[in-house]
């Protein structure tokens, strides 16, 4: 009976932990019923990183950061956020972090300034220090002028910077980021990562995923490549680069129905062939004198291109597959 | 292949005709959309709409009837408190099915949905939608007003083969308040807006002499009454379910006749003000 | 001094730091966090607050006058008619049917707040996976929600009570205006149960009009509102006995006129409102956690 009370006098005091990282996992997994969304990941996060998390569709990124998020709770394996099992002290974990979900859930009864005020109520933050820092949000997301706009008039980018503002009303020291410029266009997304940088350089921990090679080359320092739940590869940009691909790529199109064909004649050229649908790639460090000697050996594609490998290109590498369907 | 049969249907030059572009003569189109989808995804929902006067029937003509007693109807003659109340029954879902359609629903179609946006970019013009929506109502209507009647019957509520022409005269009701609806709607903009038809609605359904006769009212408060469509609709079905006519009876229908012709002039005007500008 | 200490929580580019460290508002928030998410409901509801004064103002005067004095003419005038009140005296239609139109709307507005209100926070705008990526628990988003409903429903009840007393509809004061809390009590009686299961839509297929045409509805019909249950027979009769706002109108009924049954009868109205309370409040939040934390 005695051991009782302790035990749960216990499970709220929150322990003071020291941990060199912000976020520890170790053989994290996710079941749901048969399927395994997340199947034993292990990955560390010492302050002020940004990490990332590529990959396709379906890989599990989204439930990852869920049980980061502390909003799912893990099947199995260790998980510590700021020293401190989500499982255990939910609110606690998510008093440090600031969320962007991958759709946004803006609440459109709300007016845009209100959005940012309402969310910071919930952790019991007082008015005087948020209504101050809700302006202070707008003038960062650029939305001063929208404050007393409704949420549905705000275009998709805007709405994308608001979630953003608002997942920086508790001031966190983490910030989860689910595919944060998805459906966006080019310049909103441009707009986006110039904020986030911003974040990243006042030395805000960022956690992101995303399915956008040049999105992990411009904000992460460093990421895994996920797929089917598991790690497939960790590493910065430039360095996944260096392992798994080659210094440049040359792409070639020679029509639909003759790829495959022409790819029996091109072996031998470069370091590596791969044959997509629609073209072939020649994997090689000088990309021109690869084309050379394509044509040295007599064929004419449509359309070819030499360009520097990318983090599309260590994706197909590792699974054979594309990054985006 | 036939490229030399591909003349320019006359549909497409629409200046010289009845209504120009806002009709392309196509409401079939309309309809048959409407039915398909009723019936590919909401027909139990939409069955399950002629429950609710039946219900009221039920519970009103039983529980309040024991209360009541007799009521005095058209011409003065004392009649039952359920063959009292069934024919208001009857308009008011007249009434309640036309609103929601031409409101709610069309609203619904018109900003959310944006159902009618992808129809406009064909050769339907705002008409054939207008009236395409419309005549969908009515359908439903009709089908609502037959069933109920039937369950009219079967309770034993019908004293008069004159009881039939109930359901085209709901159906006449039903146009009146759907076209008036539809010229409303245009002019709407949030949703919250439609609570505020809602709100119009009920004070009309409980006091336009549905569950009591005028009689009970000062004569201020009569007339006012008087002036409301839903009152019309209640007294009209009220006098053919008994066969019981007067040159009120005429009067009552050329209310709707004139409410209808008014509702699709504003409509058209207003089609005509959105989409042609 | 003060600006001193303004520059110090000033970050150049984060701006304002939080006043409360992470520890402090996750404390807050284990402990208050209900109430954070019922201010954020009624926040929510000035935005339509036009709507909400509407059908509480509108909704009794339009009843009042239209079924409470018309419809009374009728009844009243009817010798056989005639309401048992206390000890053997009889009360108008207007008295009966007062506590019945008060315990009506309660069920009306939770009915209307249970259900596109629910489905909108888990799907149409996700507006509940905001609050739950804060610190507040996924049952205190459930909890919440009610304390913000219970304020709009005494806010309905309040104001409707206070037109049955301008009508006159009420005969005991003294204890009459305890129906507001008792038709409160069938509000939550009913929402309750139908939150715990809009909570598990996945989609509106038109449950939710389903709902309101064969539960709202016959609830609404036949359970002794608009005249007594007794008058009923049997086949239907058991609707009232199962439905909550039969036993909330009762209740407020002997609050207000002291209409005759057992006290056993009225202790069987309260325990059966507070079971069904209970009860669907524990598989609300029980269907919100699986939802939102699962």
């Amino acid at each position: 009976m005695l051991s009782q009370v302790s035990q749960i006098t216990s499970s709220r005091t929150v322990p003071e932990t020291r941990s060199d990282f912000v976020i520890s996992a170790r053989n994290l997994t996710k079941s749901y019923g048969d399927f395994t969304a997340v199947n034993g990941i292990s990955f560390d996060v010492p302050p002020g990183e940004s990490f990332g998390l590529l990959g396709p569709n379906g890989a599990g990124k989204s439930t990852t950061m869920k049980m980061i998020g502390a909003v799912s709770q893990r099947s199995g394996g260790e998980l510590s956020i700021m020293g401190l099992d989500p499982n255990r002290y939910g609110p606690e974990v998510r008093a440090h972090l600031g969320v962007v979900p991958q759709q946004d859930n803006l609440d459109e009864d709300l007016r845009v300034r209100d959005n940012l005020i309402a969310y910071g109520r919930y952790f019991g933050l007082p008015k005087s220090y948020l209504q101050p820092k809700a302006d202070e949000l707008l003038e960062f997301a650029q939305l001063t002028d929208k404050a007393k706009g409704r949420v549905e008039s705000l275009s998709g980018g805007m709405k994308r910077r608001l979630t953003i503002a608002r997942s920086l009303i508790n001031d966190p020291k983490i910030l989860l980021l689910d595919e944060p410029t998805t459906g966006l266009d080019p310049q909103a997304r441009h707009i986006l990562w110039d904020r986030l940088f911003r974040l990243k350089e006042a030395g805000v921990t960022l956690i992101l995923t995303t399915h956008y090679m040049d999105e992990a080359e411009q904000l992460c320092d460093r990421l895994i490549v996920v797929d089917k739940g598991a790690i497939m590869a960790e590493g910065s940009p430039a360095g996944l680069i260096r392992e798994y691909s080659t210094r440049e790529v040359v792409e070639l199109r020679f029509g639909s129905e003759r790829n495959t064909t022409v790819a029996a004649e091109l072996e031998g050229i470069g370091d590596r062939l791969e044959t997509l649908p629609d073209r072939v790639l020649i994997y090689a460090d000088d990309g021109e004198a690869a084309l050379e000697a394509v044509t040295g050996r007599g064929l004419r594609p449509i359309t070819s291109l030499v360009r520097r490998s990318s983090l599309e290109d260590v994706f197909l590498r590792l699974t054979g597959r594309s990054l985006v369907d | 292949m036939n490229v030399e049969n591909r003349t320019a249907p006359t549909a497409l030059v629409p200046q010289d005709r009845f209504l120009g572009s806002l009709y392309g003569r196509n409401i079939r189109a309309v309809i048959a959309r409407g039915l398909k989808a009723t019936w590919g995804t909401n027909w139990s929902i939409m069955i399950s709409g002629f429950v609710e006067p039946v219900l009221y029937l039920v519970a009103m003509g039983i529980g309040l009837g024991a209360l009541v007693g007799t009521v005095s109807g058209p011409g003065g003659q004392e009649m039952n408190y359920a063959n009292f109340i069934a024919p208001a029954l009857l308009a008011v879902s007249a009434m309640n099915g036309a609103v929601y359609d031409s409101t709610m629903n069309v609203f619904f179609k018109l900003n959310h949905a944006r159902l009618y946006e992808g129809m406009l970019s064909t050769t339907l013009g705002p008409f054939d939608v207008a009236m395409g929506e419309i005549f969908l109502a009515l359908l439903r209507g009709a089908m609502y007003a037959t069933g109920f009647t039937a369950v009219m019957g079967a309770m034993g509520l019908i004293t008069s083969p004159w009881a039939l022409l109930m359901i085209p005269a709901a159906v006449v009701i039903a146009f009146g308040f759907a076209s008036f609806g539809m010229a409303v709607t245009s002019y709407m903009k949030t949703f919250q807006q439609m609570d505020w038809i809602q709100m119009l609605m009920l004070p009309m359904f409980l006091f336009s002499a549905t569950f009591y006769p005028l009689s009970v009212y000062p004569e201020a408060v009569q007339s006012v009454i008087q002036v409301l469509p839903l009152w019309h609709g209640v007294e009209l079905l009220r006098q053919i379910s008994v066969g019981i006519f007067s040159w009120g009876t005429a009067g009552h229908l050329l209310y709707f006749v004139v409410m209808i012709v008014l509702g699709l002039a504003l409509t058209t005007n207003r089609l005509r003000a959105l989409f042609l500008k | 001094m003060t600006k001193l200490a303004a520059e110090e929580s000033r970050h150049p580019v984060l701006g304002l730091r939080s006043p409360l460290t992470p520890r402090q508002t996750a404390a807050r928030a284990r402990r208050f966090g209900s109430l954070y998410y019922a201010e954020h409901w009624i926040r929510r509801m000035r935005g339509y607050q036009g709507t909400v004064l509407m059908t509480a103002v509108g909704t009794p005067l339009v009843y009042l006058l239209g079924m409470g004095m018309g419809l009374a003419v009728l009844i009243d005038g009817n010798s056989n008619a005639g309401f048992p009140g206390a000890d053997g005296s009889t009360v108008s239609y207007l008295m009966f049917l007062g506590p019945a139109l008060v315990a009506t709307a309660a069920l009306m507005v939770s009915s209307e707040e249970n259900t596109y209100y629910v489905m909108s926070g888990f799907k149409w705008g996700r507006t509940y996976y905001g609050p739950n990526a804060s610190p507040l628990s996924s049952a205190q988003i459930a909890l919440g929600h009610v304390l913000g409903l219970t304020v709009r429903l005494l806010l309905t009840t309040g104001i409707y009570y206070l037109f049955l007393v301008l009508f006159g509809a009420v005969v005991h004061p003294a204890t009459g205006w305890l129906m507001i809390f008792t038709a409160l009590l069938g509000g939550l009686a009913f929402g309750m149960p139908l939150l715990a299961f809009s909570a598990t839509l996945k989609e509106d297929k038109g449950q939710f009009a389903m709902v309101q045409r064969f539960v709202v509805m016959p609830l609404f019909l036949f359970s002794g509102t608009f005249f007594p249950l007794d008058s009923l027979p049997l086949a239907v009769r058991w609707i009232g006995w199962i439905s909550p706002l039969w036993h909330s109108t009762e209740l407020g009924r002997v609050l207000s006129y002291g209409h005759p049954e057992p006290a056993a009868m009225t202790a069987v109205h309260v325990v059966y409102l507070l079971v069904l309370t209970a009860g669907g409040l524990v598989l609300a939040r029980r269907n919100f956690t699986r939802r939102l934390a699962g």
